[in-house]
């Protein structure tokens, strides 16, 4: 097939004319004098994404760009120094941040629930005890009409078949704090296969990302997966309630999980967990997430944007969260974060 | 360039030197090519060499991957990326070819002009290029099967092909359990919806190579084998493939190749899961797979395990370059016969 | 001849006038027509509609995938598309226009890495003898390549390039998918100049050319079509992958040009990754977004093919 010659040129002049007007559609920048680069967990994403575009947007000689690529790979590129600040989902072990020449200030600035997602045809609410979730995810729980979910589900119409399991085949800080969560309210589960971000699962079909789970829970009836509380929300899935430590079904909601992260105590490293709250409203699977920071940065305009951001996420990035299915910091949490800002420098 | 006088004169200076210059720089990017490659493989190795040591030889033959309790092992890895592999060539080979022969010998075009025919357009001077016009369309449209990006060949695999074999699937698992084939049930992500995907995945590379084989086969050798009395598929088996053979196995070699890299479209269709079988409807994992599940998670420290199965991964690849190298070097020369 | 030709028809009484007026005369034509009740006549027919079936059968996956994607994304093809920024979750606009910008970008970069190294080295593995050890080791050496997995290259060119340049970059990116372009370019055109035939280069030798002017001015106007098939594999799958950039050249929520200003040495926006990022989001307004950026980079591979044949026969006249 001939293509004309001239229409070459043509294309040559409508490309040149659609660079050039799209220099003037877009934010009209002086040159971005700053330009900060983050990557790591995949869980905050979204919420990154929103705060990095609207404190950008409003400051004009900055440029901030967050990418995810997984804890692990976030924790590495910030100890080899290729990007500016990193996230994870599992914080720091004290052996990577001892390889930081520069320092480490983690500050946790968001939190978030996982949830239990079920399909299962004419069911809309669904009460799982603490032996009936774990032994599903052990695989001793074979059925949706095991005696442990008939319990506490009177007069809800399970049918016979098996349970799907729904896990996830790529290593996540949400499979993390959810095989924590487990192995910290059951001994079996703890030895077997114990708290991981891949862990040799006993039971289930693998797929791969929050909307891998989805999809396959989405399009097999008799399906349970785990996924993000604001996963879940976006796409309007049926969620469990789950018991906490007191004995109450609790279901996924921002009041539940901040209630979860009320009473905890953040250390002098503000690296805290809370694999099983004790309080009597609080959902039981909850986690913070980090942002990693150098405390000595080697541009001294980058900590200064840095200490900026940071402030704006701790006071008015905190109304975006639940928006987008995350949980606002606990006041006493934000208090603490606030006061390490300064060591960004 | 210079002209055909110039050319049959002995080679000037100038010319002299930029031939030497020009056969010594095609040499260095060669040297260059090779020096590349040794680098790739030595870094993958010796990011390798601490889990090599600390794993030996059990990390092939064990079955259990539990980061926790830190036992590693990849045979089922092995196993699965054999399997979706080799199956994954052979459909896509039947199908590769036969849309290379469909778009090489003629017959999109008389497809074409047969309906041209009917409505009597056949000599019209424009719609008469109409043949070779959609033989050209067709091939693009083949060769841009491989221009979807590997992440879309997943989502399409999870929202079409799934939901699209899972009934089949469970009539022949109730109906046909005993064969081993359809051992277990097709709950989600398998082994099946895998190699389907991977098939069309590697199809347009066997197709397009393949065409352009089959497009390079002289014409009087198909003409004397008509002359001979041949019908049109006699010619094609006995004279077209068996010439064009060498070009197709170079295409079929890449497809492989790409099969068993293949990384994100069956990262999210292959279930994941460490269980050899050999059942169509079992989840199960490929080495390519486990990567690109662990890799982004992995702490500096795991990053070792990793690149030991990368290093196998290459193994492999070399193992089975080999054996192929030995099946053309046996089938193709014979039946490639004397060139002309 | 025509007693011969008459002779097929026993019983029929001979007539030489009328055989000297129509020397086919008592044939039967039947038996000379193609029938399909014979058994060649008949497996070559089921070959073509069997051949034909199955290529059909291999196009409708890609009518499949192209009619989800424009199910899924074809409501945000629009003008803001192309020339805006991606959108953070909950915003309802937005589009991909700096990733269109940065795959054409890292492409073009990989494909400048790539082509001369993968063109030259063929050149040379075509003209080796047999028995040059470089020759065949390099050989063996791509076809093991080909099965390098995507997300390995990324790790390598994160170790070679990123570390060494302290940061990542599109030049990191063009790196690693030059790594995964490079044997197939490699191969198929050593291929494809192998398949010239000889007596060309043997008349190019014989009116006394050096062995540069042949490749030049014989081999590879020659070969120029399937070297193109190669390089058009090798840019679709480069176009197409996302793990390596995700170690490369990551993303970026702007623009690659800035007032003439070209930030090759920045992480870069591109579709690829923009369709992983996207396609994983609980929100609308982003998945709908990726599937519009799959079509349009689906259609940029087609568009780069038209114009690579349309030169490509451009140069052959």
């Amino acid at each position: 097939m001939r293509i004309p010659g001239w229409s070459f040129a043509a294309a040559v002049l409508l490309a040149t004319i659609w660079m050039i007007s799209c220099q003037k559609a877009g934010p009209s920048k002086e040159g971005a004098d700053v330009r900060l680069q983050g990557s790591g967990a995949s869980f905050p994403f979204p919420i990154y994404s929103k705060w990095f575009k609207v404190y950008s947007e409003a400051h004009q000689n900055v440029e901030i760009d967050y990418q995810s690529t997984g804890s692990g790979s976030g924790v590495k590129s910030f100890i080899d120094k290729t990007v500016d600040f990193a996230a994870s989902d599992k914080a720091m072990t004290p052996a990577e941040i001892g390889r930081v020449a520069a320092g480490v200030q983690l500050l946790p600035l968001t939190a978030g629930t996982i949830v239990l997602t079920y399909n299962v045809p004419g069911v809309k609410e669904l009460k799982l005890s603490r032996e009936a979730y774990v032994g599903i995810f052990l695989g001793t729980v074979k059925k949706w009409s095991d005696p442990a979910i008939i319990k506490t589900n009177p007069g809800v119409n399970l049918p016979v078949s098996v349970i799907n399991v729904v896990v996830r085949a790529d290593s996540s800080g949400t499979t993390f704090v959810f095989t924590q969560h487990l192995s910290a309210i059951s001994k079996e589960f703890a030895a077997n296969p114990g708290r991981n971000d891949m862990p040799a699962w006993p039971v289930g079909t693998r797929s791969k990302g929050n909307e891998g789970v989805t999809a396959s829970v989405q399009t097999t009836p008799g399906s349970i997966g785990y996924i993000e509380y604001g996963y879940a929300m976006s796409q309007k899935m049926p969620m469990a309630q789950l018991e906490n430590k007191s004995g109450q079904f609790i279901a996924p909601s921002t009041a539940s999980g901040r209630a979860a992260l009320a009473s905890v105590d953040l250390p002098e490293n503000l690296i805290a967990w809370v694999p099983d709250p004790e309080a009597k409203d609080a959902y039981p699977i909850a986690t913070f997430t980090w942002l990693l920071c150098y405390k000595k940065n080697p541009d001294p305009r980058k900590a200064e944007v840095l200490r900026g951001l940071v402030s704006y996420i701790l006071t008015d990035g905190q109304k975006e969260s639940e928006a987008l299915g995350y949980l606002p910091l606990p006041d006493a949490v934000a208090a603490k974060v606030k006061a390490a800002i300064q060591n960004i420098q | 360039m210079p002209t055909e006088a110039q050319i049959s004169k002995p080679p000037s200076r100038t010319q002299a030197v930029t031939d030497t210059a020009f056969r010594a720089l095609c040499q260095g990017f060669t040297w260059l090519v090779a020096i590349i490659a040794v680098i790739i493989v030595l870094k993958i190795v010796l990011a390798a060499l601490p889990a090599v040591r600390q794993y030996g030889f059990g990390f092939l033959s064990g079955q259990v991957w539990d980061p926790n309790k830190k036992v590693y092992s990849i045979l089922p890895e092995i196993w699965g990326t054999l399997y979706s592999s080799v199956l994954a060539l052979i459909f896509g080979t039947a199908f590769g070819v036969a849309a290379a022969l469909f778009l090489a010998e003629g017959f999109t075009a008389d497809a074409v002009f047969a309906l041209l025919k009917v409505v009597n357009l056949q000599f019209h001077p424009f719609w008469g290029k109409l043949p070779e016009q959609v033989e050209n369309l067709l091939s693009n449209l083949i060769e841009l099967l491989a221009a979807i990006p590997s992440v879309v060949y997943g989502l399409w695999g999870l929202f079409v092909i799934i939901p699209l074999v899972r009934p089949a699937c469970h009539w022949l698992h109730a109906d046909l359990g005993w064969i081993p084939l359809f051992g277990t049930d097709l709950s989600g992500p398998g082994m099946l919806p895998a190699v389907i995907v991977l098939s069309i995945m590697i199809l347009p590379t066997i197709t397009a190579i393949g065409r352009g084989a089959l497009l390079a086969v002289p014409t009087r050798l198909r003409m004397a084998a008509y002359g001979l009395g041949a019908t049109r598929w006699e010619a094609i088996f006995a004279v077209t493939l068996p010439t064009a053979s060498r070009g197709i196995f170079g295409g079929i070699v890449l497809a492989f190749g790409r099969a068993l890299g293949e990384t994100m479209a069956l990262a999210m269709l292959v279930g994941n899961a460490n269980v050899i079988s050999v059942s169509l409807f079992s989840p199960a994992n490929t080495l390519a797979a486990l990567l690109a599940n662990a890799f982004p998670e992995a702490s500096p420290k795991d990053v070792g395990v990793l690149m030991y199965a990368a290093t196998v991964l290459l193994v492999i690849t070399l193992l089975v370059n080999v054996v192929g190298a030995y099946i053309v070097q046996f089938t193709a020369s014979e039946l490639e016969g004397e060139k002309v | 001849m025509t007693s011969d030709v008459a002779a097929a028809k026993p019983g029929i009484p001979r007539n030489p006038d009328a055989e000297a007026l129509d020397p086919f005369h008592g044939v039967d034509f039947s038996k000379l027509e193609r029938s399909l009740h014979r058994p060649r006549t008949f497996m070559s027919m089921l070959f073509t509609v069997i051949v034909s079936a199955m290529t059909l059968f291999a196009l409708i996956p890609l009518f499949s995938v192209l009619w989800l994607l424009v199910w899924r994304g074809g409501r945000k093809l629009s003008i803001a598309a192309f020339t805006q920024l991606p959108p953070a979750p909950l915003e309802q606009s937005g589009g991909f226009g700096n990733a269109i910008v940065g795959t054409l970008a890292i492409c073009g970069l990989a494909l400048l890495i790539s082509l001369p190294i993968g063109i030259l080295s063929a050149i040379f593995l075509a003209q080796a003898k047999p028995d040059n050890r470089l020759a065949s080791s390099v050989r063996f050496a791509g076809k093991v390549l080909t099965g390098f997995p995507s997300i390995l290259a990324g790790v390598f060119a994160y170790g070679v390039v990123v570390m060494a340049t302290g940061g990542y970059s599109a030049l990191a990116g063009a790196v690693a998918l030059s790594i995964l372009m490079l044997p197939t370019i490699l191969l198929t055109s050593e291929d494809a100049i192998r398949m010239v035939p000889e007596r060309m280069k043997e008349a190019a030798i014989g009116m006394g050319a050096t062995d540069t002017q042949t490749v030049w001015m014989v081999l590879l106007p020659a070969a120029v079509p399937r070297i193109l098939t190669g390089v058009m594999l090798a840019i679709a799958r480069g176009a197409g992958e996302t793990a390596p950039l995700l170690f490369t050249a990551l993303f970026s929520n702007y623009w690659l040009l800035w007032h003439g200003h070209l930030k090759l040495m920045q992480p870069t926006a591109s579709l690829a990754v923009l369709i992983y990022n996207f396609a994983g989001m609980p929100f609308a307004n982003q998945v709908e977004l990726a599937w519009a950026a799959a079509l349009v980079l689906v259609v940029m591979v087609l568009i780069a093919n038209l114009i690579g044949q349309s030169l490509a026969s451009r140069q052959v006249q």
